[in-house]
């Protein structure tokens, strides 16, 4: 612009080698252990040996009914959690961003729970949750309802951890949506403000024009969801039986057993299930993003 | 007439909106504290009521005083996991944010664009346990910190890259035109600026490096090496029906983490949604 660019010399070089320290921390914790599972998955391993099995463990994982179970309950896990929490938090989020009292007050609770431990709340929960004496029980039995075992029925168990995901997550993704929401330039508002109510602001301004915190919800809750273990493992351990494993806990099981191959094969099946669904989704999602 | 039908509904969706939320938000927490009060007697019936008799600080005080104050060690260790993972996270992210927005080469877009991937790509938990091993390093706090540093790098990256798309390249000139080095540069220029960004980064990892269950369980295992979650996972075991000390416990690691937020709760919330909305 002014008079820099005749002065090559006084231009300031930037070193690479400030990438270094984070780029061999990454390449030697993350990538390496990324890359040897691949190989490792497809041996009988003991940490200190490894005999080349071929596919026998990814074999392994998809007849056996106890592991293959895992690979459909991660999936119905990921939807689960990032449906729910993108459609209760996006109304939520319009409502602490109204002018209703103790605005402030309800935003810290809402997000509280993001910032307990998991295994806390998933202790919690699963007292709550208690088929006799448990509150939830008690409270659906004082309006005359049936009592429900809601972690001991195994059709039931995985969706009463997916309940309590939801609770524990709605923080992040209904802060994501508020700034999504407060950032809709006024101008839209007013431009519909003769046509009427509530719905119309809700369903012609608000919706579409918070279209890229939509996105970013549903990625980040899919991908935690595809990911989690530790509220998995507070409230049930997979249980009863096996009917609310998914990827994590048998990968955690089967290391706790010894088969650290079988285990390794289990991760990156998880590795791949996780392109093969977000990558996707994530350059679909890129392709329609608006500028507001 | 109208008017006041309409402030007659206002404040019946005021009262409604209040119930629900200390319901839903409030309700489990109060539980927590109510069960963490009690008897073990009475803890077992799992009620929501008051204590018959407040013993919340004798099941605070037996909780850390069990197994010879290893609440203690569990929260030291939490503590300093947290704090060098962090200070590692925050300088290495930044530095290589400042060079890779400044460059915005292709070697730079290809060095981030791997790191992202990092965000969603899930670890691989035994070809790490063996790395760890390797490098002599398995059941160190070392190792966990470096572990904890390279899952925690990529989200930090993301995040200062946005940060520095900010602050004007002028000023790194001027200061050069000065006779400053790029890292001197570095540290005095450019960090004290990042400050919100690393506010963001230094309250999100934190409490998620401090609250991790899942790494520790597997890298750094051993009880002199336990942590404060694990405390809570090694209590379920062995305490199963003693329901008032396993609450008295969740209070417990629970302190640290609400100290972050109260401190930060503003710079936190504000933050993160300056960071969702570019990325």
């Amino acid at each position: 612009m002014r008079k820099r660019g005749s002065k090559t010399a006084l231009t300031m070089s930037y070193p690479n080698w400030f990438y270094l320290p984070a780029v061999i921390t990454f390449a030697i914790f993350f990538i390496w252990p990324t890359l040897s599972a691949f190989y490792y998955s497809l041996t009988r391993w003991t940490i200190f040996d490894a005999t080349f099995i071929g596919l026998e463990n990814y074999a392994q994982f998809l007849s056996d009914p106890m592991l293959s179970i895992g690979l459909k309950n991660t999936f119905i896990y990921g939807i689960l959690t990032s449906g729910l929490k993108t459609v209760l938090a996006l109304p939520l989020a319009v409502l602490l961003t109204s002018g209703i009292r103790f605005k402030g007050f309800y935003r810290s609770l809402v997000f509280f729970p993001v910032l307990v431990s998991t295994i806390a709340v998933g202790i919690t929960f699963s007292i709550l949750m208690q088929p006799n004496e448990g509150l939830f029980n008690v409270l659906l039995a004082s309006v005359g309802a049936p009592r429900v075992d809601w972690l001991g029925n195994p059709r039931l168990a995985l969706f009463s951890v997916i309940f309590v995901d939801v609770w524990k997550g709605i923080g992040i993704a209904t802060v994501i949506f508020m700034a999504g929401i407060l950032a809709i330039p006024q101008d839209y508002f007013d431009a519909v403000r003769l046509e009427g109510g509530f719905w119309i602001k809700f369903r012609h301004v608000i919706i579409p024009l918070v279209r890229n915190s939509t996105f970013t919800v549903i990625l980040l809750s899919f991908i935690g969801g595809l990911r989690t273990f530790d509220l998995i493992w507070a409230m049930t351990g997979g249980g009863p039986g096996f009917a609310s494993d998914v990827l994590t806990s048998i990968i955690y099981k089967q290391y706790q057993a010894g088969f650290y191959g079988l285990s390794t094969a289990g991760n990156v099946i998880l590795f791949l299930m996780v392109t093969i669904l977000v990558f996707p989704l994530r350059s679909f999602f890129n392709s329609r993003e608006i500028e507001v | 007439m109208n008017k006041r039908k309409r402030s007659l509904k206002a404040s019946l969706g005021n009262i409604i909106v209040f119930v629900l939320m200390i319901a839903v938000f409030v309700m489990p927490f109060l539980y927590i504290i109510l069960m963490a009060s009690k008897s073990a007697r009475e803890s077992a019936l799992m009620r929501f009521s008051l204590p018959e008799t407040n013993l919340l600080f004798r099941n605070l005080g037996q909780v850390v005083s069990f197994r010879d104050y290893e609440m203690f060690r569990a929260l030291f260790n939490s503590t300093l996991l947290t704090l060098g993972a962090v200070s590692l996270v925050v300088v290495f992210a930044a530095l290589f944010a400042f060079v890779a927005q400044r460059k915005n080469d292709r070697i730079a877009t290809l060095l981030m664009g791997v790191l992202v991937a990092g965000l969603m790509i899930p670890p691989s938990v035994v070809p790490t346990i063996s790395l760890l091993r390797t490098l002599g390093i398995y059941k160190t706090l070392y190792g966990m910190i470096l572990i904890d540093v390279a899952l925690f790098l990529p989200f930090a990256a993301m995040i200062f890259r946005t940060a520095m798309t900010g602050i004007p390249r002028d000023l790194d000139e001027a200061s050069y035109i000065d006779g400053a080095g790029p890292l001197s540069i570095f540290f005095q220029v450019i960090l004290p600026l990042l400050k919100p960004a690393i506010v963001t980064v230094v309250v999100t990892s934190s409490v998620n490096i401090f609250n991790d269950f899942v790494g520790p369980l597997y890298f750094l295992p051993g009880a002199k090496n336990v942590t404060a979650p694990l405390t809570l996972y090694n209590y379920i075991s062995q305490f199963k029906t003693e329901w008032n000390l396993l609450f008295a416990n969740v209070l417990v690691v629970s302190v640290i983490p609400l100290l972050i937020f109260i401190f930060f709760q503003r710079q936190l919330v504000s933050g993160m949604m300056g960071g969702a909305v570019k990325g």
